[in-house]
């Protein structure tokens, strides 16, 4: 009976889960497999087409981009937030969560006003003489990076807040103390001990950005397409659901490894588990 | 602040948050702007874009289905997750070690390829309207939410205390909801407010499971952006930002925000 009963509770989130994703993404992914071309016809496709290879590359070198500025701005922000009186420390947590809760179409269009041709940013380079002409600043691999990197500062810093606050002062006190100058003491006492942290925040962000489809598409348009955008273009403007469903899958595979790899990583990086 | 941090950190620190909000309140600029472009400095101020807003028909619908898909999509995600959590915790023995990852995989698996495959196999493949398909779609996407929080809830619950009711001749039924769901209250409203919030702003799940007048806000803001690029854009993304300020509001009267930092 008592075996029962918690199988019984979990069972109706087991069966949307399995029902609603399982199977549905299962099935996204066979339907590559069955072309009658040959099992890896789609694939043979999608790899020689340079185009596509071109989108998938583009994709991965947005989203590592992103990751590691985001790393860095995000981990000397949470250090200086972790660092803070109390009081400060919870204003500057809550004006972290804000934007991370305004949706990313709201936050990627502000990006548009911005660096539009008659956007904020050329409107008062060419006030100031800097430029004659308006620059094409959007739909640049450079526009979708600097919005990606917005959406997901928030995010890192939260997550590094978290993980840096367990340092206890005394650490960093006796490190001073012994006569260790504060880039030292960053460097060889706060950085090891921030290491799960920042695998942790790099998965996050890495995943998201590789997957994202809303500030790609407002950002990078056509021009810049990448992984999610592309799946969106196959699968609705082109209706060529087999290829769609190729996309999907190597977006699939590429976050089921980045987060195996990572995780395996984090556990040997842990100086705690030492 | 402590004089262990170099001053350019702090430099750098405030920079950051100047380029964290600066984007929001450009954004706010805009929207009161008594141009027909999207303009910063506002040249005039005018709540003309607000009006707006109720005189596009496409806004006034999407607002509506936005609001009964999350509201009704978190419901059922609570409906389901609570007692998913609640077993986790209560009868972890029992359950296999992979359960709990399953409960993950919603947020594991990228948005937009759930997204896809609702398409495929639930709108098309079942044929089951696109209203309900968009609804599963959001249930499953924020039910991680209320497992992870209502189960960091229960994991501090003294499970003794259902058990001293049980023993004493309360019904098991009665008992969870006299005893165990006033207790973790907190966890359950944190996890309504953050799949609530989540709900209202996705977009990769939403962008496939479109119909003839069924679509979501953030959906139709990027339809009207290729359109037309006037204020209303930008009064709409105001309004988003104020029901979030509201929610965020909300959870500080009652929780505490460092909830939603976790």
């Amino acid at each position: 009976m008592k075996r029962l009963a918690g199988w019984m509770l979990s069972s109706p989130a087991t069966l949307a889960v399995s029902l609603f994703l399982i199977i549905p993404v299962a099935a996204t992914i066979s339907a590559t497999f069955t072309s009658p071309e040959g099992i890896f016809a789609p694939y043979n496709e999608f790899f020689s087409s340079g185009f596509q290879r071109a989108v998938l590359w583009r994709t991965f070198e947005v989203a590592a981009i992103t990751t590691v500025i985001s790393l860095v701005f995000g981990l000397l922000t949470a250090y200086v937030v972790s660092r803070c009186s109390p009081w400060m420390k919870s204003i500057l947590i809550i004006l972290a969560v804000f934007p991370l809760l305004t949706g990313v179409v709201v936050r990627s269009f502000a990006w548009l006003i911005i660096l539009g041709r008659n956007g904020i940013l050329n409107n008062s380079l060419e006030w100031l003489g800097v430029i004659e002409r308006p620059m094409a600043l959007l739909y640049t691999q450079t526009s979708v990076v600097v919005a990606m990197v917005y959406i997901f500062v928030p995010l890192m810093v939260l997550v590094l807040v978290g993980v840096l606050e367990n340092i206890p002062d005394d650490l960093i006190d006796a490190a001073s103390s012994l006569g260790a100058s504060p880039t030292k003491t960053f460097i060889q006492i706060v950085l090891p001990l921030a290491v799960p942290g920042l695998i942790v925040g790099a998965v996050l962000v890495f995943t998201a950005s590789f997957t994202s489809y809303a500030t790609p598409h407002l950002l990078g348009g056509t021009r810049q397409m990448m992984m999610g955008t592309f799946l969106h273009q196959r699968a609705m403007v082109s209706f060529d659901w087999v290829s769609a469903s190729t996309v999907a899958a190597i977006m699939v595979v590429v976050i089921v490894a980045t987060v195996l790899v990572m995780t395996r990583i984090a556990r040997r990086l842990n100086p705690m588990a030492s | 602040m402590s004089n262990r941090i170099h001053p350019l950190l702090i430099l750098m620190t405030i920079v950051v948050y100047i380029f964290l909000l600066g984007p929001l309140i450009i954004i706010f600029g805009a929207s009161v702007s008594d141009t027909t472009f999207l303009a910063f400095p506002p040249q005039g101020l005018t709540l003309h874009w607000y009006e707006n807003i109720w005189e596009v028909s496409a806004f006034r619908r999407t607002i509506v289905t936005s609001l009964q898909v999350a509201l009704l999509g978190t419901a059922i995600a609570l409906l389901i997750g609570i007692p998913a959590a609640y077993a986790l915790n209560r009868h972890r023995i029992q359950l296999p070690g992979w359960l709990s990852t399953l409960f993950i995989l919603p947020i594991l698996v990228p948005e937009i390829v759930i997204g896809f495959s609702l398409l495929r196999s639930v709108n098309v493949g079942l044929g089951i309207p696109v209203f309900y398909t968009l609804l599963i779609g959001h249930s499953l996407l924020v039910t991680p939410y209320v497992v992870r929080v209502v189960s960091a809830s229960l994991a501090s619950f003294d499970f003794s205390i259902e058990e001293a009711a049980i023993s004493l001749g309360s019904h098991p039924v009665k008992t969870f909801f006299t005893i165990v769901l006033p207790n973790v209250r907190s966890g359950v409203i944190a996890a309504f407010i953050l799949a609530f919030i989540t709900s209202i702003n996705d977009v990769s799940v939403s962008l496939f499971l479109t119909g003839p007048g069924i679509s979501t806000l953030p959906i139709q803001i990027l339809a009207h952006v290729e359109q037309f690029f006037d204020p209303t854009i930008a009064s709409v993304s105001v309004l988003l930002m104020g029901l979030t300020i509201t929610v965020m509001i909300i959870v500080e009267r009652t929780l505490g925000l460092t909830i939603v930092a976790k």
